[in-house]
């Protein structure tokens, strides 16, 4: 399958692997404290692993900004 | 010892980010700076959702805006920054904690002496117990 992630072309083997795998994938350390957009709405966290991309998908992903004095 | 990391903040980008932060002072403020090739060329304020002197969150549905707006004009988010209104600036335990995005650097502006200062901080954290933290030389440059 063909994915825009981040606005770049990804492509991979499978036809399809939920949103969790792709992070695992993507390298992110921390899935737990990252935001994704999917196709243009904001996806719950609770979904990551029950959604499953597909070609043609669009995907953002960034991380969490927060902190404190 | 060398600092090779090193980030180039225009004076007017540097005087907004003061005003930024003056403005909603004792509120902690918030933003991204926009730019490449290590240099900001613009300032994107975001909104502290957690309206507090002593905490901040962006907004993920604002930062998804903010990462495309910067893309669409060929720039990379290189720099985040947060105000620290009582505190000097460096980062908080808080900070270290709540951090994860490898790639920016991190600035701090500082609102605890009379006249704003500022400090810029690349972090690697490999995991809770293991943080790095490098100062990041800002080096200010004329319009």
């Amino acid at each position: 399958m063909k994915l825009t992630i981040n606005g770049e072309a990804a492509e991979f083997e499978e036809a399809s692997f939920s949103v969790s795998e792709l992070l695992k994938r993507k390298d992110v350390k921390m899935p737990d404290m990252v935001s994704v957009e999917y196709n243009g709405d904001m996806l719950d966290r609770e979904n990551f692993d029950s959604t499953m991309v597909k070609d043609g998908d669009q995907l953002e992903f960034l991380y969490f900004m927060g902190g404190g004095q | 010892m060398i600092n090779e990391y090193k980030l180039v903040i225009p004076k007017s980008i540097k005087e907004q980010l003061f005003e930024h932060a003056l403005s909603i002072n004792p509120i902690e403020s918030c933003g991204y700076l926009g730019g490449k090739d290590g240099e900001v060329t613009v300032f994107y304020p975001m909104t502290n959702v957690d309206n507090s002197p002593e905490h901040f969150s962006f907004d993920p549905k604002e930062q998804f805006a903010t990462v495309k707006s910067a893309r669409n004009e060929g720039l990379s988010l290189i720099g985040v920054y947060h105000s620290h209104p009582e505190t000097p600036a460096r980062l908080s335990d808080e900070d270290l904690k709540l951090f994860n995005d490898p790639d920016p650097v991190y600035i701090i502006v500082s609102l605890k002496n009379e006249k704003p200062d500022m400090a810029g901080f690349k972090i690697f954290k490999e995991d809770e117990n293991t943080i790095e933290v490098h100062k990041v030389n800002l080096i200010e440059r004329g319009d």
